[in-house]
């Protein structure tokens, strides 16, 4: 484990525009370890381009977002990302977790282990040898899942992690994240979905038309909403959690 | 239809009896095809990968020069092989002019653009699906694009494919770099044509039905192992 944290990760007045059009709009936003985070809004709001704007994925038009610590090398090797759909490589679901390893330059007689102990973490190590393009939604979703821990990042981003599963998988994947995050793992996920964001999160940040409105603690947003955004979309998404 | 059922039938005694000049010809074939596409996709795979994955200035230009000489007249490249390759040309110091070298380089010439159009479309798909993901993992460049390329290797067996295809078909180039010399440069399709002309009906018949069993064989091989390796990786 690394002695410094590159936590809090700090958004300054960040925007992003695209053709003309401005998907995220002067966010301002320090997000520290502990609590885990969830970017909840609507389809659209701009929840999956914030969250790329943080991981480095994408560069701000305007703004700038930086972690504590300043060296890339560790920012990156620090963090990783679970993404909707799971991007598998054609080759074992172990050997999938190795490369990962391997791009993170660990060296080789370690690879295999620390693979195995991710898989393990999220109960895919009887699919070890099994090819990852053929495993089911939810297992293809676990394994992106044990790619992405394998390195113990200190920060884990997940988008829309269940959006494409079964209501099985989705437990599934919700009690491999709580364990993560109980590893003391940083959760940031980003979710339309109430239900997910009240069991898996300790604390809201509300994405309307790209714009920050809200950030609260969890039971405090549910009761309370600050803003008339938050409270409408609260009522219209209850009758389907 | 007599005629057509006769050559047939000589055609098959031919094959049956395992001809020597037959397998000659045969054998010249594929090792200038083979050797070609071989040359073409060392050269067009990664040159296709780059095009797929690199931003530089020029690239859209030269994606489209790459589609566009997909298409190349084999009798041209064959003109401008034999310019470069003959005894007052820029090459002509080489001697290779009428040997299978030279029809080598003619096909190579032919088959690299279908090699490179066709990887470089491919990588592209692939790398709008997996750019996100390598590029969160912190695998970049070079690396990436290699990574890339193994992962739809059993795609790319298809633009190899589609180069071979060319290579064992084309006349034009063959017949005028390496001239149709019995014994050194006769190979199946400039032997069709030339007896043909000569009106040895049952040679030619019996080349042509091996030529297309050839190329049946192969495809046939290439499809049972992407099939198996789709079964296999997904």
């Amino acid at each position: 484990m690394p002695a410094s944290s590159i936590l809090p990760l700090s958004l300054r007045r960040v925007g992003f525009r695209i053709d003309g059009r401005t998907i995220i709009d002067d966010v301002s936003v320090d997000i520290g370890a502990g609590p885990s985070t969830i970017l909840l809004g609507a389809n659209g709001a701009g929840k999956s381009v914030l969250m790329r704007l943080m991981h480095g994925l994408l560069a701000p038009t305007s703004g700038s977002v930086a972690w504590s610590d300043r060296d890339p090398e560790r920012q990156r090797r620090l963090q990783a990302m679970v993404f909707q759909r799971p991007v598998l490589l054609r080759r074992s679901a172990l050997a999938n977790v190795a490369y990962a390893l391997k791009v993170a330059r660990v060296p080789r007689p370690e690879r295999e282990r620390l693979a195995a102990e991710a898989l393990e973490s999220v109960g895919l190590l009887h699919l070890a040898n099994r090819p990852a393009r053929v495993l089911s939604g939810g297992e293809q979703q676990r394994l992106a899942l044990a790619r992405a821990w394998a390195l113990h990042p200190e920060v884990l981003f997940l988008d829309e992690p269940t959006a494409s599963l079964d209501p099985s998988a989705t437990r599934e994947i919700e009690r491999v994240i709580q364990a993560f995050d109980a590893a003391g793992t940083k959760i940031i996920m980003a979710t339309h979905n109430l239900g997910q964001a009240r069991r898996v999160g300790d604390e809201v940040l509300f994405i309307h038309h790209g714009r920050l409105v809200e950030r609260a603690a969890m039971d405090h947003f549910f009761a309370q909403p600050a803003s008339a955004e938050a409270a409408a979309f609260i009522k219209g998404e209850l009758p389907w959690t | 239809m007599g005629a057509f059922a006769d050559a047939a039938r000589s055609a098959w005694g031919l094959i049956a009896t395992g001809d020597a000049a037959l397998l000659d010809i045969v054998g010249l074939s594929l090792a200038v095809s083979l050797s070609a596409v071989a040359c073409a996709t060392v050269v067009g795979l990664p040159l296709g990968a780059a095009l797929a994955i690199g931003r530089f200035p020029g690239r859209r230009a030269i994606v489209i020069l790459l589609n566009a000489l997909m298409g190349l007249p084999p009798v041209v490249v064959g003109l401008a092989v034999y310019l470069m390759l003959s005894r007052a040309g820029p090459l002509g110091a080489f001697g290779l002019l009428f040997t299978p070298g030279a029809m080598v380089i003619a096909q190579t010439i032919l088959v690299l653009p279908i090699i490179a159009a066709l990887c470089r479309q491919a990588v592209d798909d692939a790398w709008a699906e997996y750019e996100e993901q390598l590029r969160s993992l912190g695998a970049s460049g070079f690396g990436a694009a290699l990574t890339l390329v193994w992962d739809i290797r059993f795609s790319l067996l298809t633009a190899i494919l589609a180069g071979l295809g060319r290579a064992s078909a084309e006349v034009g180039a063959v017949m005028i770099v390496g001239g149709n010399i019995d014994g050194v440069t006769r190979v199946m399709t400039t032997a069709i044509a030339l007896e043909t002309s000569k009106g040895d009906l049952p040679l030619a018949l019996a080349l042509g039905g091996v030529l297309i069993l050839l190329v049946i064989a192969l495809n046939a091989v290439a499809h049972v192992v992407k099939d198996a390796a789709q079964r296999r990786y997904g």
